[in-house]
């Protein structure tokens, strides 16, 4: 009920005060009471009367109220209708085997690399049990697995971690392990720190193209909504300040709060690595405007080109602002090749941060055997260079091939140095250079062609026509097939 | 380390350069810094060790069950000589391994979870691997149905007592609020008719929607089953209301005698209709019968076809490891080997529950008559000075300094009584557990001088 000042007698400043205002006040109280006990309570589902024979009860069928969800529920059970999902679904309906199924779809939709697993293997059949089953005297003891472990992750694999996080960023940064939460994954990483930063209905700037899962990662349960800002060809798809900027007015002016700018460096899904005066620009406008910088760094140590890559943590570290503002996110998945062992991190400058993301690790942590092989694996300095060096070479090999094949088609690429893919202009083979004439190709390359590549719709990328492809699941010889199917669509589309 | 219990919330000017967290960052609904967490901590400052430290702190707090890692070593060991069994060999087994992150989960983990939760059940209920739905744990599996179930703002009703973690788990990031079903000793806490009408009743003189009922079977912290009336008299509301229903079975395999155990899943086996069925949840987890939290394996498994599609999609926050899922799916459809397991960890569990209430009861303390679980549920009421939460916890506080013993007060279970504790007795060695019970002893002689 609001409270109404009895102003009139008060300005008139007369003892009409009690007849004046107070009696209309009253009444206008009682009012609002009286109609508060009359409102029905919160619309119930069916409620059924008692009754004494329950065989009868659960006998009646259709009578009884089907049970609802939440409503927050209900959209994430609905089949997407993004390109990337659809994509990535008809691949398994008939994927593409070299030998059993030559003409199965051919998946570049998913970033992921099988290029070093021989190495990765080989540590495996040689390290895991006795990574696993370490202990102090020797003996297998499955306490030392079995049992409840701090959910924020062992010590010693956050000091794995921050060691290893440093060697693959250029060694130029250092990471504290107190500052370090371990989680089930990039993916909860990313949601536990939406769910820290900003409120439900609140919101992150993001530049465009991104990576199509963020939409779920970050909507699905926080409540807090992306605003793309977008990103144009012409400076090879880097965010500007300007953009942000612009991005950020528009928001306020339609009353949504920005918490906080969220980026990918190396870029998902351009594979362009941020130069150190973008990052000290992206730092300094947050420091202006007080909000949040997120930095997914997942493909860190997948950089082939010649640019250096720099993390948000060595930007942070110079001192100019107030670094309690950066939060970083890093896991195992890409750069390791392991999105199966689950294995992300959180790693924040912001002391509450941390620590309310250790707590909230009950619902997301690494199983601790799985830990005890991450440190062991994580400590293999040896072995570690060893993947790292073969890792880069083999995607830089890789890249080298798949952009080479698709220049003498006639069809570009972005300029990336990291990551996992490339971001393809194929505007040339649209039929009208429109988002519409983008799904068209997406569509056409996913029937006719058979092959799955994100278009930049998904991404929301505003120029239409191009395409993030992922090549490091590919051997060689698949890259003359998909060439020449490319090279078939357009054929048939041209006659 | 201290985190405030409500921060300032700096406004967002250009003025102020302190970034700003969100509501749930700063809430103290995590619960840590009640009694139940505090004496954690003055175990982990000042742990018991029998060699090195026998005057430490017995951590009598913690539900883990230890009783029965020999049975699991002697598995391992003898079917696992070169770690063939966990993926370390073999090109296929590791390549699998290392690329699977689909939610679905691996059909032959999901196969085994189906087949050890019928054992445990006795074969009384069947359960499909495909509604099957896995989590990293069972805390998570409960947060995840709350957010399936409720919209923030809503409620779920939990009997009294109940496990202090429900409070963190079932609201925290929820925003959904837990309204109590209070339960009393004048009934052995079973829940009744008009308790869970009376709890409904107050969310909706609260303008609070109500969308369904949580128990726990057995219940922690009671240490008791739920019978088979009480299971069908909450159906028979959930259905009147048109809610939903969640049964946490986490210590089902925990359960001394087999046949005293009730779970849901038998109920709804006979139940034909849809509408009645599909309200029906269970959760359950290794990390209690199997002695294994530190793996992280928990599951949903539910009637209804859109909260299996729906948890499945929101598992991708919570995914079990590739690897856990090879290591266990061999040994859990391994039906020799459960069999054994789970009946020989029923005895010993039984065993050690008869240990502690019979050494209460000759201190002169009695427990609730239970038959489940890794603690037992023991009443100091005639201990109390004064008969209120405070009187509760003064004894508490003193228990922990004397006798550096840290039990759980019954407070901080939501428990309508004072003066009943939780006391779990599965987490250390016999030795120990006689150790616990002499400070006692010596506790209630000194008293009696007085």
């Amino acid at each position: 009920m609001r409270l109404i000042v009895p102003l009139r007698g008060v300005i008139q400043g007369r003892g009409g005060l009690f007849v004046g205002s107070l009696i209309p006040c009253c009444l206008f109280y009682f009012l609002q009471l009286y109609l508060k006990r009359r409102r029905p309570p919160p619309s119930d589902p069916t409620e059924l009367p008692r009754t004494s024979s329950r065989t009868n009860l659960f006998s009646r069928g259709n009578s009884i109220g089907r049970v609802r969800v939440s409503s927050r529920a209900v959209p994430v059970a609905k089949p997407s209708d993004s390109p990337y999902y659809i994509g990535l679904e008809r691949v398994k309906t008939d994927p593409y085997d070299r030998i059993k199924n030559t003409d199965g779809i051919i998946q570049l939709g998913l970033a992921e690399s099988t290029l070093c697993f021989d190495l990765l293997q080989r540590w495996m059949s040689e390290n895991l049990m006795e990574s696993m089953m370490q202990s102090d005297d020797g003996e297998f003891n499955i306490s030392s697995i079995a049992m409840y472990k701090p959910f924020e992750g062992l010590l010693e694999l956050r000091v794995a971690f921050a060691d290893f996080m440093s060697r693959i960023m250029g060694g130029n940064v250092s990471f504290d392990p107190s500052n370090m939460v371990i989680t089930a994954g990039g993916t909860p990483a990313i949601e536990v720190l939406a769910f820290c930063l900003a409120d439900h209905g609140n919101a992150f700037l993001i530049p465009t193209p991104y990576y199509p899962g963020f939409d779920r990662d970050i909507k699905f349960r926080t409540g807090v909504e992306l605003i793309p800002v977008h990103c144009r060809s012409s400076d090879n798809f880097t965010v500007t300040v300007s953009a942000l900027e612009q991005a950020l007015n528009q928001a306020r002016k339609r009353g949504s709060k920005v918490s906080g700018i969220l980026f990918s460096n190396p870029s998902n899904p351009v594979g362009n690595i941020l130069p150190r005066e973008t990052l000290q620009d992206i730092l300094r406008f947050a420091q202006e405007k007080n909000i949040h910088v997120i930095s997914d760094e997942i493909f860190a140590g997948s950089v082939y080109g010649d640019k250096e890559f720099v993390s948000m943590a060595e930007i942070a570290g110079l001192g100019e602002v107030d670094k309690s503002r950066v939060h970083i996110i890093y896991g195992l998945s890409k750069d390791l090749s392991i999105p199966g062992f689950r294995a992300g991190v959180i790693y924040s400058f912001h002391e509450d941060v941390v620590n309310a993301a250790k707590k909230l690790m009950r619902f997301s942590s690494v199983p601790v055997p799985v830990q005890r092989i991450l440190i062991s694996l994580l400590s293999d300095v040896r072995f570690i260079e060893e993947y790292m060096t073969a890792h880069r070479q083999r995607i830089r090999d890789k890249h080298i091939r798949f952009v080479e094949g698709l220049k003498q088609l006639g069809i570009p690429c972005a300029e990336s140095g990291g990551g996992l893919y490339c971001w393809v202009d194929m505007s040339s083979l649209l039929t009208s250079y429109s988002e519409k004439g983008e799904l068209d190709l997406f569509e056409k390359l996913l029937t006719v062609a058979k092959i799955n590549a994100t278009p930049g719709t998904a991404c929301y990328c505003i120029e239409p026509g191009w395409f993030r492809c992922c090549f490091t699941a590919l051997a060689d010889e698949d890259i003359p097939v998909i060439m020449e199917r490319i090279r078939q669509l357009r054929e048939s589309s041209r006659s | 380390m201290g985190l405030p219990l409500m921060m300032e919330r700096s406004s967002n000017n250009n003025n102020n350069n302190v970034v700003e967290l969100s509501r749930v960052a700063v809430s103290d609904t995590h619960g840590e810094d009640s009694p139940y967490f505090a004496g954690w901590k003055a175990y982990d400052e000042n742990p018991y060790d029998e060699s090195h430290n026998p005057s430490g702190v017995i951590q009598m707090g913690l539900a883990e069950n230890q009783v029965s890692f020999d049975l699991l070593e002697t598995y391992l060991e003898k079917k696992n000589p070169e770690g063939s069994m966990w993926g370390s060999k073999g090109a296929p087994g590791f390549r699998e391994n290392a690329l699977f992150q689909d939610y679905h989960g691996l059909k032959t983990f999901r196969q085994a979870m189906a087949s050890f939760m019928e054992q445990i059940r006795g074969g009384k209920a069947r359960f499909d691997p495909d509604r099957i739905v896995l989590t990293a744990g069972a805390t998570a599996a409960n947060e995840l149905l709350t957010f399936i179930l409720a919209d923030p703002n809503d409620a779920l009703l939990v009997p009294t007592p109940y496990y202090p973690g429900f409070d963190r788990d079932l609201r925290w990031r929820t925003g959904v609020k837990i309204v109590p079903i209070h339960c009393d000793s004048s009934n052995h806490f079973q829940i009744t008719p008009e308790a869970l009408e009376s709890a409904y009743q107050t969310a909706r003189d609260a303008n609070i929607r109500v969308r369904g009922v949580l128990i726990t079977n057995p219940s922690n912290p009671l240490g008791a089953t739920v019978q088979k009336k009480v299971l069908e008299d909450l159906l028979d509301f959930c259905v009147r209301k048109n809610i939903h229903l969640v049964s946490d079975e986490i210590y089902s395999g925990s359960v001394f005698h087999a046949s005293e155990f009730t779970s849901v899943a038998e109920i709804v086996e006979n139940i034909d209709d849809v509408s009645v069925k599909e309200r029906v949840h269970i959760v359950y987890s290794l990390s209690k019968d199997l002695g294994l939290p530190g793996f992280r394996v928990g599951t949903i498994y539910s009637y209804n076809d859109n909260v299996v599609r729906t948890a499945r999609r929101m598992s991708s926050f919570t995914l079990v490891s590739s690897q856990t899922q090879h290591m266990l799916a061999s040994m859990l459809s391994d039906e020799e080997f459960t069999e054994k397991y789970i009946r020989i960890n029923r005895e010993r569990l039984r065993r050690r529950y008869e240990t502690i209430v019979e050494g209460l009861k000759k201190a002169g303390i009695e427990c609730l008559k239970g038959n489940a679980g890794l603690f037992c549920w023991m009443n100091l009421g005639f201990l109390l000075e004064k008969k209120t939460k405070d009187g509760e916890l003064q004894l508490w506080d003193v228990i922990l300094k004397e006798l550096k013993l840290n039990i759980s007060p019954g407070s901080s279970c939501h428990c309508s009584e004072v003066g009943w504790f939780r006391v779990c007795f599965a987490n250390m060695s016999e030795n120990t557990l006689e150790i616990a019970l002499k400070r006692i002893h010596e506790f209630m002689d000194r008293r009696r001088r007085f």
